[in-house]
């Protein structure tokens, strides 16, 4: 049982994540995302279930077994960072490390990931993007079973968003590590990941490769969207009519026959089969 | 002179003593009450509180009843042990550690309460322990509320009057203190001597908690 902003709803989930795989959790806010990633890692417990890592068993509930997030070994992203304050950037680093002795892989990650200036300000002297760094670093350093990433980048803005997408996907290919991201962001779920789950309302309702999961039942080379008529303008043979669609308006064409039972301010599908679109870099424009 | 200022020496010897004992016990009594599941708590989270609301009086004269050599434990205490509580410095610190507990514990506990769970999680998830989190990770973000315990719990000792009256009476020396001793200046209409205690006790209680406020307006705020 989860609560989520629409109350109370069952979290029920049958699935298995390949060792080494970059997998994504996708769906809306209040589907169960997080709720999963934090069952996983031991921060929450399921009223029954049973999880295995690689031939370990964390959770049965059956034999009562409920490893301790402690001992799960691992790493853990989260939405707000969570970066210790009284902590610096090579500190809060440090404190993960399991062996002490092994200061030299910090400053290996520290260069890595571009961190070299910043290794002792606090937490609160640093952006987000540099924290989200930190984090990763933070959550990485203990060499996890696991990398499980809680929506780690949706509080920064797209262009960060973009290069830390690389930086994941960089350290995703050097380490092999098994990675779960939790993400409502599509083409973060394309750029990333090779499997994607889509949960909905506490349930998994697709899962497979992200073009397989989002491209069918869309995939014919046909525009449509669903607008709402704001202006009929009647001519000799034809009629134009502009309808919004989002905050765009475009001006469709019709005939009689279409529009006679169509008036202002109802909705409708526009529809085009497109097999040349044009696609330009969207400035912002 | 040096006789005139033995109940102000006994008044912040009790008051070092109280907030020490305190902060050993008000710590990880605090701790639980944030964060224990546990049905108890709603027991003792009232409990805790009762010197707030209770006349000084009531708790000195249990923390009396208890400790006399009449009953079940001052019997006890005094047949095997040969110590003594009531009226004795030591009946004085078990008066005052009741007596000032709220004041170091509901600061902390606030401290704990109002900590991102987030963080915690983020140590566990690291593989460290709960013992390792509260010393590393969530004592040293608290520090306001631990600061406003520790001086809560001490200015409030200094100002007792009731339990130390009850529990210690007014034995020059052992249960004197400063100001058990105002009164009984004014008692004895030597309303100088009560003055000068007094005015010291003025003083330094503006200086504690002026000090208290400046230092806590200073400290950053990290969240």
């Amino acid at each position: 049982m989860m609560h989520t902003s629409q109350g109370q709803e069952w979290l029920d989930v049958d699935l298995k994540v390949e060792k080494g795989g970059f997998s994504t959790f996708f769906g809306e806010s209040g589907a169960g995302k997080t709720t999963l990633l934090r069952i996983v890692a031991g921060l929450t417990d399921p009223a029954e279930g049973y999880i295995e890592v690689d031939g370990e068993v964390w959770f049965d509930s059956k034999r009562k077994i409920n490893l301790p997030v402690q001992q799960r070994k691992v790493g853990f992203v989260f939405q707000d960072y969570s970066l210790f304050p009284n902590m610096t950037v090579r500190e809060n680093i440090r404190y993960a490390l399991a062996d002490k002795n092994q200061e030299n892989i910090i400053d290996g990650w520290l260069a890595a990931m571009d961190l070299k200036g910043l290794e002792h300000e606090r937490p609160q002297k640093i952006s987000g993007g540099q924290k989200q760094r930190v984090a990763l670093v933070r959550a990485l350093v203990s060499s996890p079973k696991i990398l499980l990433l809680d929506e780690p980048l949706s509080a920064l803005d797209v262009n960060l968003r973009l290069k830390l997408q690389d930086e994941i996907l960089k350290i995703y290919q050097k380490t092999k590590i098994t990675t779960i991201l939790v993400s409502h962001d599509l083409s973060e779920v394309f750029k990333l990941s090779q499997r994607v789950l889509v949960l909905e309302q506490g349930k998994i309702v697709k899962s497979g490769q992200p073009h397989e999961v989002f491209s069918n039942q869309n995939l014919s080379g046909k525009f449509k969207f669903v607008g709402t008529i704001v202006d009929i303008q009647k001519d000799a043979i034809l009629s134009i009519i502009t309808v919004q669609i989002g905050n765009n308006l475009t001006k469709v064409v019709a005939t009689d026959e279409e529009l006679k039972d169509l008036k202002v301010g109802d909705k409708v599908v526009v529809a085009s089969k497109a097999f040349n679109p044009l696609l330009m870099k969207y400035d912002g424009r | 002179m040096l006789n005139d200022l033995q109940p102000l020496f006994l008044t912040f010897e009790l008051a070092a003593i109280t907030t020490l004992i305190l902060v050993v016990l008000g710590i990880p009594l605090a701790y639980w009450i944030a964060f224990s599941k546990s049905k108890l708590k709603y027991i003792v989270e009232p409990l805790v509180s009762m010197p707030l609301v209770l006349p000084p009086t009531v708790l000195g004269f249990y923390i009396l009843l208890a400790f006399s050599p009449k009953y079940f434990l001052g019997h006890y205490l005094e047949s095997t042990f040969d110590i003594r509580i009531a009226f004795s410095f030591v009946g004085l610190v078990i008066g005052s550690v009741f007596f000032s507990l709220p004041f170091m514990v509901n600061p902390i506990k606030s401290g704990f309460e109002n900590f991102p769970v987030s963080l915690i999680e983020a140590s566990y998830v690291l593989g460290k322990s709960k013992w390792e989190t509260l010393i590393k990770v969530i004592l040293p973000n608290i520090k306001p509320a631990l600061f406003a315990g520790f001086v809560m719990a001490f200015a409030h000792t200094i100002g007792e009057f009731g339990v130390v009256l009850m529990v210690g009476g007014n034995i020059p020396g052992e249960t004197r203190v400063a100001s058990i001793a105002i009164f009984s200046e004014v008692e004895a209409l030597n309303y100088d001597k009560a003055n000068f205690y007094s005015l010291i006790l003025v003083a330094i209680s503006f200086c504690i908690l002026f000090g208290f406020y400046y230092f806590n307006r200073k400290s950053v705020k990290i969240f």
